[in-house]
């Protein structure tokens, strides 16, 4: 199984392997996190537009104070080699560059304006209610799979 | 109480997403990205071959408890902590823009029903909107390797020039698309 030669290898950077009651953090994470993208209106399409058409700076304070604060506590993490829950040294994947980078991150801006919504969001709408949403899920899977299926034909 | 029903302002939102980063990585040495859930979801839910999917997925199930948790909070949210028909505070011009020349006229839901109403199933512009876009999202973050999350923010939090890279691409794609593929998606009317 980890013979996947993909430029996007899957990763789980625990060594600590994780079941049952250890897993409830993630949903409690996920909850607020849900809650955040409602209440700040980051699930919505028409949000999505104004950012695209520089008509508010709403969107563009949250991505950009969200990268603030993390590059904050990731500086803070290492400076001060802030272990994590279990004991571990914070271990950071290296993003690995290529054409995929570029061509791959066109489709994706495509499909952001168009769905109004990137990963995260799509899962938040179908909370907040929008079935709709489903089928975007739907077609974000689909998506993924053929990307899985043409992946050694494609430009990388 | 007023401020939980209110919409929450990006100064509160930003950074409260921006400590996903570290609380993930603090939990569990946990990327942030969501866009690798989709990858699981194939992984788990559809029998194939294809080496792509041949890993174990159920190391990363983690992710998808995210997600779960995501869904979950914005139901929470939808249903508790928002007030009934409030419209959403959009820029006049983009309404204008909007209710003149593509029939959307309602603001008070997140999402504008004329295009994502299940009400509208049986248009071809719905599904243009959901499946295809959807279709690009997918391929897209999965080529290349990454989405909102896992690129401009947790790769730009962690000083990582790919990512710059793939944000300066998508931020660009999105906004010709919002401006010329989007209002022609709009426009039709089967």
């Amino acid at each position: 199984m980890s013979t996947n030669p993909s430029p996007v290898e899957c990763k789980n950077e625990s060594s600590v392997s994780e079941q049952g009651l250890a897993l409830v953090k993630y949903v409690i994470l996920g909850i607020l996190f849900g809650i955040t993208f409602v209440k700040a209106e980051i699930i919505s399409w028409f949000r999505i537009q104004e950012m695209f058409h520089f008509q508010s700076f709403h969107m563009y304070g949250v991505i950009g104070s969200a990268v603030a604060v993390g590059l904050i506590s990731m500086q803070l993490i290492k400076r001060f080699h802030i272990k994590t829950l279990s004991g571990e040294e914070v271990r950071i994947t290296p993003k690995k560059y290529n054409k995929g980078t570029v061509i791959g991150s066109i489709f994706f801006g495509f499909g952001w304006a168009i769905t109004g919504a990137c990963p995260g969001p799509i899962y938040a709408q179908i909370g907040a209610g929008f079935l709709v949403s489903l089928i975007t899920l739907l077609g974000a899977i689909g998506g993924t799979f053929v990307y899985g299926v043409l992946k050694d034909k494609l430009p990388h | 109480m007023n401020w939980i029903y209110a919409p929450w302002p990006w100064y509160i939102a930003g950074p409260l997403i921006g400590l996903t980063v570290p609380a993930l990585y603090l939990a569990g040495n946990k990327s942030f990205g969501i866009s690798s859930t989709l990858r699981h979801l194939c992984a788990a839910c559809i029998p194939t071959k294809v080496p792509f999917f041949q890993y174990d997925w159920k190391k990363e199930s983690w992710n998808l408890l995210f997600v779960a948790g995501i869904t979950v909070g914005a139901f929470i949210a939808a249903t508790w902590l928002r007030l009934p028909n409030e419209e959403i505070q959009l820029n006049p011009a983009l309404k204008q823009n909007l209710s003149a020349h593509y029939g959307i006229t309602h603001f008070t839901t997140l999402l504008p029903v004329e295009v994502f109403g299940y009400q509208h199933l049986g248009e071809l512009r719905t599904w243009i909107f959901s499946l295809f876009g959807g279709f690009l999202v997918g391929f897209g973050t999965r080529y290349a390797g990454g989405c909102t999350s896992g690129h401009a923010i947790t790769g730009l939090s962690t000083l990582q020039w790919p990512s710059l890279v793939a944000t300066i691409t998508f931020m660009i794609a999105g906004i010709f698309a919002s401006w010329f593929i989007v209002p022609f998606l709009l426009s039709i009317k089967i």
